[in-house]
């Protein structure tokens, strides 16, 4: 069973064509990575999944429900879909834990304290307990990452879509927040993930695509796009990130 | 301030360590510096304040001001009454801030939302803004003032306080709603994808997300507005509503003394120096947040 098929989408800003003619398919209980220089339509792609950017052509299924369908009921596909952002995102101007059970009980209809129990259990389970009544401000970027992914899986997504989540922290704290993306595909949780992150990516993926202008140039599993890349793209992007100590 | 070397607190410091001797000397030549400054602002200060005060004590006609403005002993004789019309100011305001709040948030709501269905309103309510704005408050209170009663409408009021109030509301209305549109419109648009992405409705992520980031953004010019209303309520004195500027009216024309504007005057700036001074301090510290948010 595919959680996600998209099928030949493209997408395009002004004249520039962002995503071209591109297909991906993410079977359940699996994670498919992302790499490619900036600009190469990863976060575009991830968007255009959650629904946040609209598409020029081909379609996208969730569950094997068309959600490219321009009568859909938006707000209901995406309470199936969690996204974490590079920026982190969180709502300055509430506690952690207010952050996490926003959508649960506005959106779910789930009783503020069985809210609040589940949210607790989840910051417990990754070690924010103590950070529960703090405002985002007062958090390190990676605790602030770390809240963000607990809000996006606090709905219990089918599909979790990550966009570069670390790329703006310290190095010191991009671990931590990566075992938990660790923790969340050992339990089976479906993902796509873009990242710059190669090590990471050998540890997760069950399939890489590399993308170029738009087109995936070259998919497989980990072993055989990062370790032995054949397209000659792939080769010379992954020797630029081994220059630049990334791998 | 252009001071080079930031404020510290050298007592807090010494607990820690013995200074060097050249912390020690720069120490001294920091104060010699700030005394020397002290002296300059001091003298600058007397010498520009007095040469203020003398032009006008020493100007021809300065004997009959004095009188005719400064006439304290007036002053205090109309002092209840004055103080009784700044009450129907303070009233009013309070009175007009509530509906203004209520009316100028539809009206950003309205122009800030996309939906289909309120697209005349959209359009209706920018023309309001573009139309109030646009209109100076004295002659919308006396559009109002005297057109509304000659309607003749049965149940309507005749009441020049409800009416002047009525104006006020309407006209600061169009001020406070772009204010709060412009707070709306600055709330970072990954505000609003994170929690749409969330599944939130876009009602829903106006509500939680972006509202309450956006009013408290704009407090400090909200009461910036708070102050300017509450001298305009003066304004309303024109329909013969005896505010606190008509008292001042009613007791100077008897006498033809004009001490009691300036007790009005006063009267007015007990209320409103506290209030800018409240209004500033809450700026400096959004701002102070909004830095911290930008180092974070």
């Amino acid at each position: 069973m595919n959680v996600l098929e998209v099928k030949n989408l493209r997408k395009c800003f002004d004249e520039h064509l962002v995503l071209d003619d591109l297909s991906l398919t993410v079977p359940d209980h699996t994670a498919t990575v992302l790499i490619g220089a900036s600009g190469s339509g990863k976060s575009t792609l991830l968007r255009c999944v959650n629904l946040l950017d609209s598409i020029d052509d081909g379609s996208i299924f969730l569950d094997g429900r068309e959600i490219s369908d321009p009568g859909i009921d938006v707000d209901e596909v995406r309470r199936s879909l969690g996204m974490v952002f590079q920026s982190f995102n969180l709502f300055p101007h509430m506690s952690v834990l207010d952050n996490i059970t926003l959508a649960p009980i506005r959106v779910h209809k789930i009783a503020k304290t069985q809210a609040r129990d589940e949210a607790m259990t989840l910051l417990r389970r990754f070690d924010l307990a103590d950070k529960a009544d703090q405002f985002p401000d007062r958090l390190s970027g990676g605790q602030q990452q770390r809240v963000a992914i607990i809000r996006s899986i606090a709905v219990k997504p089918r599909l979790l879509l990550l966009d570069e989540i670390t790329s703006s922290l310290d190095p010191v704290l991009v671990n931590e927040v990566l075992s938990i993306v660790r923790d969340l595909k050992t339990e089976g949780m479906a993902m796509v993930l873009a990242t710059h992150e190669m090590g990471f990516a050998t540890q997760v993926a069950d399939e890489v695509c590399f993308l170029k202008n738009g087109k995936i140039i070259e998919r497989g599993p980990a072993s055989q796009v990062i370790s032995a890349p054949q397209h000659v793209d792939t080769q010379d992007f992954l020797q630029r990130v081994h220059e630049a100590g990334r791998l | 301030m252009n001071n080079a070397s930031p404020t510290r607190d050298d007592s807090g410091r010494a607990s820690l360590w013995t200074p060097s001797p050249r912390e020690v000397q720069r120490q001294v030549a920091r104060k010699a510096i700030n005394r020397k400054k002290i002296l300059i602002a001091t003298t600058s200060s007397v010498l520009v304040l007095g040469a203020l005060a003398s032009l006008i004590v020493t100007s021809p006609g300065w004997q009959v001001v004095k009188e005719t403005f400064f006439d304290w002993s007036y002053g205090s004789e109309v002092l209840g009454a004055i103080s009784k019309g700044l009450v129907v100011n303070v009233r009013l305001t309070i009175i007009a801030s509530i509906l203004i709040g209520i009316f100028a948030m539809t009206l950003a709501l309205l122009r800030t939302s996309r939906s289909a269905a309120l697209t005349p309103f959209r359009f209706l309510a920018t023309a309001y803004v573009d139309i109030f704005r646009g209109i100076p408050l004295l002659l919308v209170i006396l559009l109002i003032g005297f057109g509304v009663p000659a309607l003749r409408i049965d149940g309507l009021t005749n009441s020049v306080l409800i009416l002047g109030t009525a104006a006020v509301v309407l006209t600061y209305s169009a001020y406070v709603a772009e204010v709060l549109r412009s707070g709306i419109l600055s709330i970072h648009p990954s505000q609003r994808a994170a929690a749409r992405s969330l599944g939130l409705t876009s009602s829903q992520t106006m509500r939680h997300v972006v509202l309450p980031q956006a009013v408290k953004r704009v407090v400090p010019p909200l009461l910036n507005d708070l102050v300017a209303l509450l001298k305009d309520t003066g304004l309303v004195s024109i329909l013969g509503v005896t505010d606190a500027v008509r008292a001042a009216q009613i007791a100077s024309s008897r006498t033809f003394n004009y001490t009691p504007y300036v007790i009005a005057a006063i009267l007015f700036l007990l209320i409103t120096i506290p209030l800018t001074r409240y209004t500033d301090r809450v700026l400096a510290k959004s701002i102070k947040r909004q830095n911290a948010q930008g180092s974070a």
